[in-house]
C-alpha cells in the first residue's frame, strides 16, 4: 500500500491553512488522517499535495454555553466520547463517538474529518442531523454556518467548499426531560455502521412532547424518519414501532453483506429500539 | 528435577515479537537492495495483446520491467507445478508471468524493479497492458455448466480430476433400505488465509558464486528451495539457500510455492543485487491460495434403531484458476477420507471433482479438507437427530466407534490408531449444563424474538500425513517424514536443527521442552534451530498439524540415539557395562549402585576429548534422525456452541464455547490452549462472517479488509476448554496435534446451533456464513 508522491505541508495556523488551500489546486486537508490516508494508499485518492491541519490547537475543545455545545473540528472521538461536558449537556454525542472504530483510530480520528469524509456508514452524522446541529465553516471571505440536516449532500460529498475549512459544529444542549440514544449495527469487517439509529425524545407528565429519529447507513446520507405521531403518546412500545416503521429510503445502499431491502429492515428495528432506548433515558 | 513436558512454561519466541524486535523478511535489508513492483491483470479473464513497457522504464529509478518474454529469454523452466499428482489429473501449465492469458484477478503479467517501493509502485501503474477481456468463470458449480468458459483447453470442462473413494453399490443399498434418510446441499464458502504478515522475499544472487540467498516467509523451506530451483529457477539445488526469519502466521498459506517469490528470484539474477518484495494486503488477498470453495450433496442413511447405514457424498471443489502446489490432495486425501466421523459407518462413498474457475487458486488453509469433511458430517448428524427423534447426542452416541474397536478400519481408506469419543461428550454435556439449557430454550420458545440453540460438533482430525510410502502412493510428490539434528555439546548444553519450521507455534519452546524432559536437563539449556536450509539438514516444514508428532518425535528419536551413545561412554569410565546403565534425571548411573554415576556433562566432555575413551565409538555427542511415522495421529474431541439469535434482525450472539479435545499427550497445555483458540476463531469465523466472493465476471468483491470481515476479538467469547488424554500409540511422544482442531470442529457447532435455534421455523440449513441478513431471510420465508 504506497500512496502516489504528494508534497506535504504543515498549517501553523487556520489563516495559514486557508492561504495553503488557496495555493495549491486540488490541496486535501488532513486532520487525523483516519479517511484521507488509506484513500490515498488505495491510490482512490491522489492529492499532489496534502495539507496537515492536525495540530491546529484552536479547532480542539469541547465546551458549553448559552445552552448549546461546541465541539472544535479537530477534537478526536476518544476526547469527545470521554467529555464530561458532553455527557451533562448531549451524551448522544459522546455513545455515538464511542463506537467509532477501535481504540487508536478513536485517538486520532477527529470529528471535522469524519463529517468532511462523509461515509454514509459514519456514526456522527445521524446524531448531528437528529440534534438539529450546525456545522460552521470558515473561508478567506469570512465564516457562515450550515444546517446538519443541510451539510451532508451525497454520497462522501458534502457542503465544504473548496476554499473553506470546518472548524466547529455547534448543537443544542439536550434539555430536561429529554432522553436520546444511538444504536449500531456494525459491519463485522469495516466496523462501521451497516445502520445507526440515533433518536430522541422529550417527556414531560408522562406524555411525549417532542421526538426525532435519524437513520444512517441506509441511504447515502443521514434519513430523518417523521415520528411526530409519537407526540401526544405515552410512548407505548406499540407506538414507537409504528413510528420507526415509517422509515423510508430511496435507492438505498446495499453491499455483499447487507442489500438495500435488509437495511430499511434493520434501520427500522434499530429505530424501534433507539426509540425505546431514549424513551427510557428520557 | 520437576518434569518439563506437560508444564505451561512461557513462550521463549515472545518477548522479542511482543517488544517489536522479531525480524521479518520485510524488516530486512542488504546492500545494494532494489524493490519489485508485480503488475497484475485486473480482468479475470482477458488474452493479453500487447504490454508496453516504455513509460515505465522511463521512470528514473525504474532498473527493470520484465515480462514473459524475459523469463523465456533466461532459458529456465519459468512455471510454478504441482506438488500432488491424482491419477488422469490435468495439470496445464502455470507460467511464472502470463505470457499471452490471463486467467485470475492478480495473475502476475510483469514486474519492475526500482531503487525504491514507491518508484517501483508508481512504475507498475505505468507498464500499459492491453487486454482483450474474455468470458469468465467464478463459480465452481457454474464452471461446471456446458458452455462454461473455459479455463484451459487443456481441462475439458474445467474438470482437473475426477476422484472417488469407497464404493458406491453398498451405499446404494444402504439407502434403499433405510429407515431414516436425510439430504443436503450445502456450500463451503470459499476463505482468505489473513496471515498478518503479508508474504515476502528479498532474494540476493550473487553471479561471483553463482549462489542465491532467498529470505522469504516460509512454512517448509527445504521444500520451497527444492520447487525453486527444480521448476521455476532452473538452479543447481546446492547454490539455493532459503531462510524463513520470523514468520508472522501461515496457516497454509506459506507451504505453497509461489509465482512472486520465484519472479523475485528471477529479478536478483538479472539484475545481479538484492531485490525485495512484499505483498500489499490487496495483492495477499488476490494471490494467497484461498480454502475450501467446494459445493456439495450429500445423505445419510439410518435404521430403525439410529443407527448409520451409509454416507453419500458428492463434492465439486474449486482449484482455482491453476493447481496450486497441494491443491489437488487436499479436496481428496484430506477430505474423503475423513468422512467416517467418530462413527462407525460401514458403507461410505465420497466422489469428487476438482474444477477450474477463473479465481485465486485453492489450496490447503487451516484443517485442509477435514473441515469441509467434518462439517459434511456433522451437519448430517444434527439432521440425523432431528429425523431419528433421537437429538444431537444420542444420534452420536449411539454411532461412536467403540473404544474397544481400535484399531478401526475405516471403508475410506483411514485406519484410527486409537479413540475413546465418549467421554468427550460426556465432559462437553457437563461442562455446558446441557440439560438446564435445553430448559431455557424450551421457556423461550414462544415468548420473544430471541430463541437459543445448541449445536454438536464431534470431530476426527487426522495429523501429520504419513507413511511416507503410502502418501508416495496416493500422488504425493514430496516425502512426510522429519528431521531432528540434535547436538549436545562439550558442556552438556544442547542444539536442535529441526526440519520443521516455525511460524508462529512455538516450536523453540515446545522442542526445548521435548529434549529437556528427555535429557533431564533444563529447557533453557537447548536452542532450537530452524528455517534455514544452509543450516538444517533437509526437512519437510510445519503444516498438516504435524510439527510435535512428527518434529518432535524426530528430535525424541535423536535424543534416544545420544543416550544410548552416552551409556557407551560412561560404561567406559565408570568400568562398567553399557547394559547396566540407567539414565535419568541428567545422569549416567549404574544400576543397583546409586553412587557410580556420571553426569551428562561429564559424558559429553569426554566425547570430545575422546582421550579416554571406547575403541570402537567415534567421538562426539550428536544423533541425526528422520522420523518417518507408521500412522497419521488421530485426534478427536466434542465440541458444543450456545447462541442467541434474534430473529427480528437475523443477527447471532456467541454465548458459550465449550471445547473438549483429545490431542494425546500435551507437552505445553498454554500453547495447546492457545492453538485451540486462534483454530477456533478461524472456524467461528468461517461460520459468521469470513467470505470471498467474486462477481460475475470474477473480480473479488470482497478483496479487502474493509469486505471481507476476519473476526475479531470483540466478536468472540471466552472459550471453555478441556481435554481427555487418548496417547497417540506409535510414536514416541503419545502426541497427536493441534494446531487445527478448532478450525476443524467450530463452523459445524456454531452452524448446528443456530438451525436448532430456528428450528421452530422449519430452518434445517443456512449456508456459511450465516450473516444476519440470511438468517433474516430464512426466518421470513
Amino acid at each position: 500500500m504506497y500512496p502516489a508522491q504528494f508534497d506535504y505541508r504543515r498549517a501553523g495556523s487556520v489563516t495559514e491553512a486557508l492561504s495553503l488551500l488557496q495555493e495549491n489546486e486540488d490541496a486535501k486537508l488532513m486532520a487525523g488522517g483516519h479517511s484521507l490516508i488509506p484513500m490515498m494508499k488505495l491510490r482512490l485518492a491522489q492529492p499532489p499535495v496534502v495539507i496537515d491541519i492536525g495540530r491546529l490547537d484552536e479547532l480542539k475543545g469541547i465546551s458549553e454555553a448559552g445552552g448549546s455545545v461546541r465541539v472544535g473540528s479537530l477534537t478526536t472521538h476518544a476526547d469527545i466520547a470521554a467529555s464530561d461536558v458532553l455527557a451533562a449537556h448531549c451524551p448522544v454525542l459522546a455513545e455515538a463517538a464511542g463506537h467509532i472504530g477501535d481504540a487508536q483510530v478513536r485517538n486520532r480520528g477527529t470529528i471535522g474529518g469524519n463529517i468532511a469524509h462523509a461515509d454514509p456508514g459514519s456514526d456522527i452524522p445521524p446524531v448531528l442531523v437528529l440534534l438539529g446541529a450546525s456545522v460552521h465553516l470558515q473561508s478567506p471571505s469570512g465564516t457562515r454556518s450550515v444546517a446538519a440536516g443541510d451539510f451532508f449532500q451525497d454520497l462522501l460529498m458534502t457542503d465544504v467548499g473548496e476554499d473553506e475549512i470546518l472548524t466547529h459544529v455547534e448543537a443544542p444542549a439536550l434539555g430536561a426531560g429529554t432522553g436520546a440514544a444511538y444504536l449500531k449495527f456494525e459491519h463485522p469487517a469495516s466496523g462501521y455502521a451497516v445502520v445507526g439509529a440515533a433518536a430522541s425524545v422529550t417527556v414531560q407528565n408522562g406524555r411525549c412532547t417532542g421526538a426525532g429519529l435519524v437513520v444512517g447507513g441506509v441511504s447515502a446520507t443521514p434519513t430523518a424518519v417523521d415520528v411526530s405521531s409519537l407526540v401526544g403518546t405515552d410512548l407505548s412500545d406499540d407506538a414507537i414501532a409504528a413510528a420507526a416503521s415509517g422509515l423510508d429510503a430511496e435507492d438505498p445502499i446495499g453491499d455483499i453483506f447487507a442489500s438495500g431491502d435488509y437495511r430499511v429492515h434493520v434501520g427500522k428495528v434499530y429505530g424501534k429500539r433507539a426509540l425505546a432506548a431514549a424513551r427510557d433515558r428520557a | 528435577m520437576a518434569r518439563v513436558l506437560g508444564t505451561s512454561i512461557k513462550r521463549r519466541e515472545d518477548p522479542a515479537l511482543i517488544t517489536g524486535r522479531g525480524k521479518y523478511t520485510d524488516d530486512l535489508k542488504a546492500e545494494g537492495m532494489a524493490h519489485a513492483a508485480i503488475v497484475r491483470s485486473p480482468y479475470a479473464h482477458a488474452r493479453i495483446r500487447g504490454i508496453d513497457t516504455s513509460a515505465a522504464e522511463a521512470l528514473p529509478g525504474v532498473l527493470a520491467v520484465l515480462t514473459a518474454r524475459d523469463v523465456a529469454a533466461a532459458g529456465i523452466p519459468g512455471v510454478v507445478p504441482v506438488g500432488w499428482l491424482l491419477p488422469d489429473l490435468k495439470t496445464p501449465a502455470h507460467p511464472m508471468i502470463a505470457a499471452d492469458t490471463v486467467r485470475h484477478v492478480g495473475d502476475a503479467v510483469a514486474v519492475v524493479v526500482a531503487e525504491d517501493r514507491y518508484i517501483a509502485r508508481d512504475a507498475a501503474d505505468r507498464v500499459a497492458v492491453d487486454y482483450e477481456p474474455l468470458d469468465a468463470v467464478a463459480d465452481v458449480v457454474a464452471a461446471l455448466e456446458d458452455g462454461a468458459p473455459a479455463v484451459h483447453e487443456e481441462a475439458p470442462g474445467n474438470v482437473a480430476f475426477d476422484w472417488e473413494i469407497g464404493e458406491r453399490e453398498p451405499v446404494d443399498a444402504a439407502f434403499a433400505s433405510a429407515a431414516h434418510t436425510v439430504e443436503l446441499d450445502l456450500r463451503n464458502n470459499r476463505l482468505i488465509p489473513h496471515a498478518i504478515e503479508p508474504r515476502a522475499v528479498l532474494a540476493s544472487y550473487d553471479s561471483s558464486t553463482g549462489e542465491m540467498t532467498i529470505h522469504m516467509t516460509s512454512q517448509n523451506p527445504h521444500v520451497h528451495r527444492l520447487l525453486m530451483t527444480l521448476a521455476s529457477l532452473g538452479m543447481p539445488e546446492h547454490k539455493v539457500r532459503i531462510v524463513a526469519p520470523e514468520v508472522g502466521g501461515g496457516f497454509g498459506s506459506k507451504i505453497h510455492h509461489y509465482a512472486d517469490e520465484a519472479i523475485v528470484g528471477l529479478c536478483s539474477m538479472k539484475l545481479d543485487r538484492p531485490v525485495k518484495w512484499t505483498a500489499t494486503r490487496t495483492e495477499t488477498n488476490l494471490t494467497d491460495a484461498h480454502g475450501r470453495d467446494h459445493s456439495t450433496r450429500c445423505a445419510l442413511a439410518l435404521d430403525a434403531d439410529g443407527r448409520i447405514t451409509g454416507l453419500r457424498v458428492d463434492t465439486a471443489a474449486a482449484m482455482g484458476a491453476y493447481l496450486s502446489t497441494f491443491a489437488p490432495a487436499v479436496p481428496t486425501y484430506l477430505y474423503g477420507t475423513l468422512m467416517s466421523g467418530q462413527y462407525d459407518i460401514p458403507a461410505i462413498h465420497c466422489h469428487v471433482t476438482g474444477v477450474f474457475t477463473h479465481t485465486t487458486p485453492v489450496d490447503a488453509y487451516r484443517g485442509a479438507g477435514r473441515p469441509e469433511a467434518t462439517y459434511v458430517v456433522e451437519r448430517l448428524m444434527h439432521l440425523a437427530g432431528d429425523a431419528t427423534g433421537l437429538g444431537p447426542v444420542e444420534v452420536r452416541r449411539r454411532n461412536f466407534v467403540s473404544p474397544d474397536a481400535f484399531p478401526y478400519q475405516t471403508q475410506v481408506a483411514l485406519a484410527y490408531d486409537s479413540g475413546n469419543y465418549g467421554p468427550a461428550m460426556d465432559r462437553a454435556l457437563e461442562m455446558i449444563g446441557y440439560d438446564d439449557l435445553r430448559g431455557e430454550q424450551a421457556s423461550r420458545r414462544d415468548n420473544g424474538a430471541k430463541q437459543i440453540g445448541i449445536g454438536f460438533s464431534s470431530y476426527i482430525e487426522a495429523c501429520g500425513l504419513a507413511p511416507s510410502a503410502v502418501v508416495g502412493s496416493l500422488g504425493a510428490q514430496a516425502g512426510q517424514w522429519e528431521s531432528a539434528d540434535v547436538r549436545v555439546h562439550p558442556t552438556a548444553s544442547v542444539t536442535v536443527y529441526t526440519g520443521s519450521s516455525s511460524h508462529g507455534q512455538g516450536h523453540e519452546t515446545t522442542f526445548s521442552q521435548i529434549v529437556a524432559d528427555r535429557l533431564g536437563i533444563e529447557p533453557e539449556a537447548v536452542e532450537v534451530i530452524h528455517g534455514d536450509t544452509d543450516l538444517v539438514q533437509f526437512g519437510m516444514g510445519t503444516y498438516g498439524s504435524r510439527s510435535a508428532a512428527v518434529g518432535g518425535s524426530a528430535i525424541a528419536k535423536s535424543v534416544d540415539k545420544i543416550i544410548e551413545k552416552g551409556k557407551k561412554i560412561a560404561a567406559h569410565l565408570l568400568e562398567a557395562s553399557a547394559e547396566d546403565l540407567e539414565y535419568e534425571d541428567g545422569s549416567f548411573r549404574v544400576a543397583g549402585s546409586p553412587d557410580r554415576a556420571l553426569g551428562l556433562g561429564d559424558v559429553a566432555l569426554q566425547a570430545y576429548l575422546a582421550h579416554n575413551y571406547p575403541d570402537d565409538l567415534e567421538p562426539g555427542l550428536s544423533a541425526t534422525s528422520f522420523y518417518d511415522p507408521a500412522n497419521f495421529t488421530y485426534p478427536f474431541g466434542t465440541h458444543v456452541c450456545v447462541v442467541e439469535v434474534d430473529t427480528e434482525t437475523g443477527t447471532i450472539e456467541l454465548l458459550r464455547y465449550a471445547a473438549v479435545d483429545d490431542v494425546g499427550n500435551v507437552i505445553n497445555p498454554m500453547i495447546v490452549d492457545g492453538q485451540l483458540h486462534g483454530g477456533l476463531a478461524q472456524g467461528i469465523g468461517q461460520a459468521l462472517w469470513e467470505n470471498a466472493v467474486y462477481d460475475e465476471s470474477g473480480q473479488l468483491v470482497s478483496g479487502s479488509l474493509m469486505d471481507y470481515a476476519v473476526p475479531k476479538i470483540h466478536n468472540l467469547i471466552p472459550f471453555e476448554l478441556d481435554r481427555t488424554t487418548t496417547p497417540c500409540p506409535h510414536n514416541p511422544l503419545g502426541v497427536k496435534g493441534v494446531g487445527e482442531a478448532g478450525a476443524i470442529a467450530s463452523p459445524a457447532a456454531v452452524v448446528n446451533a443456530v438451525v436448532d435455534a430456528l428450528s421452530p421455523f422449519g430452518i434445517d440449513h443456512i449456508d456459511m456464513p450465516l450473516t444476519p441478513e440470511k438468517v433474516w431471510r430464512a426466518v421470513n420465508s
